[in-house]
């Protein structure tokens, strides 16, 4: 076990500078650069211009610009955000809790609501069920996710008026129940696609498990029906199921990209778009950087519950 | 008698205890009125009574079973109006080839048909009551404590993520007997019954740690854990070794004996038989064609397909075979001290396994010479014919392939040679792409060794019919073929090549012994006509026998005896190829009925 974490963490690290790499390389190769904002304000001269990008560093070799950022990354300082000259650490986290709050949420409906209907597709195979699940998890995965956040905006708040049009909470409230009301809509359409994908592999993950040699020796056994699925089959199909969710975590980061900018969810969604708006390139390469972390972190934190869960592994 | 456990006396009467609340509950089962009996007439259910009447020496009867197939299938029933006796304290062995239905009915006893599967008529009769067509609790309530089952694949038929001790305990919890800690020291005492060693260690042991053999105890363990009065086991030593084989067959035969226990022992091996039944019964295609004591119906059957499954089983042989007129006195390959060593685990941290799986491993084949290669599981074989195509990478020694060497060629240096080696793979339904035609399977690798597409197509056509196919077979696609079928397309797919190497994994272990019986006689033929040499990778010593000029017995990566069969089978050098051949099942009857009457 010491041996395979030491393993997957020099493998992350080696993935994260070359995923820093890839992207500096990429933002520099943009055409007019983290001071194009500026050259468009009539009171900036080019002379302003030129000051700003010695003291800030930007005319000197990319591969030096880029160990200077990066050693600095490594001790903690991300840099400031060129808009307001705030720690780019500091702008994510404000960020941060909006995008967990959603994203959680989504993923607990999505997990919840997808594996249920892929354990009862799967046991109830080719019933009306099972076939009205198919064709709806095709429905939302062909029809994109601002779509459906239009759609339901439009029913649910401008002709039934249950539930608000967008923002995190309302000014001057910001109690529990405000923010859960807040919530419903943006959460509700971000878990849509996540509990297509997640039913279609739970259906198959169970019918993989249930046609298995030991839930025929649980039957022969005389267990009943409930315990084999619960005990044997649900557990064994969930195996592979982590694995997925692993996966799974950082396109739940891409999907509120959408959602949050249709619902303006002040999330980390709409904080990169924004920021690529304004050419803000030190908070793009930290999302980047954290967005990466995140997906290692989610891989890694799924191969670690494999184990520990799976004694093939652990033990083996 | 072997010996028991300790503690004896206490168990005895635990499993008195145990039998009698068994009986008791067949008997409130027999009390109750509302047993459905579907699509039967009143005549079979007063034949039926008076079966259960004077069937006190009958554990089990079926009778005119039926169990019908889905619509399209090549058939309409599984098993059409079979009928037999399982008797009290005997062992029945259903024998049958592939599609025979002998699984189908003994899922039909246990109700564990698939549900696009039912039984349509007839009855099953279990201590005198008919458990055909039970409404599925009152079934679940018998299973595991009256009829328990053993299965083939030991390696699946245990849930991967609970403990041995656990699993064991399921089947009595199930049954709402016991609580955990009565039924904790009962695992334990089941696990040492069946000889499994270190069981407190084994109760907390996950599956995947133990063997084969092992797997296969713990299921019979869990079989056993509510002393039930019937045991059927479903093939429960074909996915085992031969020397697991054997050991596991001892097994089933002790605890029958101790416990009384009725045994419904379901094979393909006429040898398994000849070992351990009282009596047998034979199907055909759903069909009982056969029954009646195992001394009668292995000495003296009456049907014919009796007599052709046991003409085609093949024995050891213990004279050699005739050898062909050498085409050359140098030897074709000749293999010196070739080494491949597994290594698995972690790949910058931690510590790395090494396996060695072909350990220092030297003979030579002379033209027109077979040489079978057997070994128990993992004893190496299968790798040293991957190492002998190149299918893998050698870490040292030879391979001269007609005096050159080829353990050090690259791929691209290797490929113009590769035609003159050619394997035939063990299973003929994952071998052939299924969505190639016959003709494309077989032309592919010479077109692509530059052969014009019209001559392959000829030889192609030339050489179906050569293996026992129509010409015909060339436009179509593999799903269309049976298993032997398929085995000939191999085996033509091989000789496209005109190869003057065959390697032979396992070639015939996937068939029928009527199937494996003709593929022999085609790959012999083959061999006297065109002079090809042959590896030939097998665990079955049988078969070995009888189409190998040379067998090498290899064990942990090593060759521990070469010879010639009259060598290997009636005067072993090595010890391990003694045992070998002395966990043959069936070729010994008549020594080995003594051996158990004297025990």
């Amino acid at each position: 076990m010491r041996g395979f974490l030491l393993n997957r963490l020099s493998q992350s690290l080696a993935l994260l500078v070359i995923v820093s790499i890839i992207g500096f390389t990429i933002l520099s190769l943009i055409p007019g650069g983290p001071l194009s904002q500026f050259a468009r304000d009539p009171g900036m001269t080019q002379q302003d211009i030129e000051r700003l990008a010695e003291q800030l560093g930007l005319n000197r070799p990319l591969w030096i610009q880029y160990f200077d950022w990066a050693w600095r990354l490594v001790q903690g300082d991300w840099g400031r955000s060129l808009r307001d000259g705030t720690y780019v650490l500091s702008v994510i986290g404000r960020h941060l809790f909006a995008t967990f709050l959603l994203m959680g949420t989504s993923t607990v409906i999505a997990i919840a609501i997808g594996t249920w209907i892929g354990i009862r597709g799967a046991t109830h195979r080719y019933s009306l069920f099972d076939y009205l699940a198919t064709i709806g998890a095709m429905v939302a995965l062909s029809i994109p996710t601002f779509w459906f956040g239009l759609v339901g905006i439009y029913v649910f708040t401008l002709k039934l008026g249950w539930v608000p049009a967008g923002n995190m909470y309302t000014i001057g409230d910001g109690s529990v129940l405000d923010y859960l009301h807040h919530l419903i809509l943006p959460s509700v359409v971000l878990s849509l696609v996540h509990v297509a994908i997640w039913s279609r592999y739970m259906r198959t993950a169970t019918l993989d498990a249930i046609s298995q040699d030991f839930v025929k020796t649980a039957r022969a056994k005389g267990v009943s029906e409930r315990r084999i699925l619960l005990k044997h089959v649900v557990g064994n199909a969930l195996l592979p199921m982590i694995t997925l969710a692993g996966v799974q975590l950082p396109s739940i980061l891409t999907g509120a990209l959408v959602t949050e900018t249709v619902f303006t969810w002040p999330g980390m969604g709409r904080l990169f778009l924004d920021s690529l708006g304004y050419s803000d390139y030190p908070v793009v390469m930290g999302l980047l950087m954290f967005s990466a972390i995140l997906v290692i972190l989610g891989n890694l934190i799924a191969d670690i519950v494999v184990a520990i869960v799976d004694p093939r592994i652990r033990l083996g | 008698m072997s010996q028991l456990p300790t503690g004896e006396c206490q168990y005895e009467r635990r499993v008195l205890d145990l039998s009698d609340r068994a009986a008791k509950s067949v008997r409130s089962l027999n009390s109750q009125q509302d047993v459905p009996m579907p699509l039967k007439g009143k005549d079979t259910l007063m034949a039926s009574s008076i079966q259960a009447a004077d069937s006190q020496d009958v554990a089990l009867s079926v009778r005119d079973l039926c169990v019908s197939l889905p619509g399209g299938m090549e058939r309409a029933f599984a098993v059409e109006n079979i009928s037999f006796d399982l008797k009290r304290g005997q062992i029945l062995c259903i024998i049958g080839e592939s599609g025979s239905g002998k699984s189908v009915t003994a899922n039909a006893i246990m109700g564990l048909l698939p549900k696009v599967i039912r039984v349509s008529s007839g009855a099953i009769h279990l201590d005198g009551r008919n458990i055909a067509g039970l409404p599925a609790d009152k079934l679940r309530g018998l299973r595991g404590r009256v009829v328990s089952m053993i299965f083939q694949d030991p390696l699946s038929a245990l849930n991967p993520l609970m403990t041995v001790g656990a699993q064991i305990d399921e089947a009595m919890a199930a049954h709402g007997v016991g609580t955990p800690k009565s039924r904790r020291s009962r695992a334990i005492e089941l696990l040492t019954e069946v000889g499994l060693p270190d069981v407190q260690l084994m109760y907390h042991q996950y599956p995947f740690r133990l063997s084969g053999g092992q797997r296969q105890r713990v299921m019979i363990a869990i079989a056993l854990a509510l002393e039930p009065a019937i045991l059927i086991a479903d093939e429960p030593t074909t996915a085992l070794d031969v020397t697991t084989q054997a050991q596991i067959l001892k097994l089933i035969r002790d605890i029958q004996r101790r416990k009384g226990m009725s045994v419904m022992f379901i094979t393909h091996d006429f040898g398994v038989v000849a070992e351990i039944a009282d009596s047998v019964v034979v199907m055909e295609k759903g069909h009982v064609v056969e029954q009646g004591s195992a001394v009668q119906v292995l000495k003296s059957p009456n049907h014919p397909y009796t007599r052709r499954l046991i003409a085609a089983v093949p024995h050891l042989t213990g004279k050699d075979r005739i050898p062909l007129e050498a085409a050359g006195k140098a030897p074709i390959l000749q293999v010196n001290g070739l080494v491949k060593t597994y290594r698995s685990g972690a790949k910058w941290f931690g510590a790395t396994r090494t396996v060695p799986a072909v350990n220092d491993v030297s003979f030579d084949l002379a033209p027109g010479r077979t040489l079978g290669v057997v070994g128990e599981s993992g004893s190496g074989k299968s790798s040293l014919g991957r190492l002998l195509i190149k299918l893998m990478d050698s870490d040292g020694g030879r391979i001269l392939f007609e005096g050159r060497d080829i353990a050090g060629l690259s791929e691209a240096g290797f490929r113009p040679l590769r035609p003159r080696i050619q394997m035939i793979f063990q299973d003929p339904f994952a071998s052939l792409n299924p969505r190639s035609t016959i003709g494309h399977i077989l032309t592919v690798g010479p077109v692509a060794h530059g052969k014009p597409y019209a001559q392959a197509r000829e030889e192609a056509r030339g050489l179906l019919s050569h293996v026992g196919l129509d010409a015909g077979a060339f436009g179509r696609y593999p799903h269309e073929f049976s298993g032997g079928q398929r085995q000939r397309i191999g085996i033509a797919r091989a000789l496209m090549f005109k190869p003057t190497l065959l390697i032979a994994d396992e070639a015939v272990s996937a068939l029928d012994v009527s199937i494996q019986a003709q593929i022999l006689k085609l790959l012999d033929q083959i061999q006297r006509e065109t002079g090809v040499s042959m590896i030939f990778i097998t665990h079955d010593l049988r078969v070995a026998s009888q189409i190998c000029d040379e067998i090498a017995v290899m064990q942990r990566g090593r060759i521990v005896e070469r010879g010639p069969p009259s060598q290997i089978f009636l005067n072993p050098k090595s010890s391990y190829t003694r045992e070998l051949v002395a966990a043959i099942p069936g070729e010994q009857p008549e020594h080995a009925r003594q051996a158990s009457a004297n025990r």
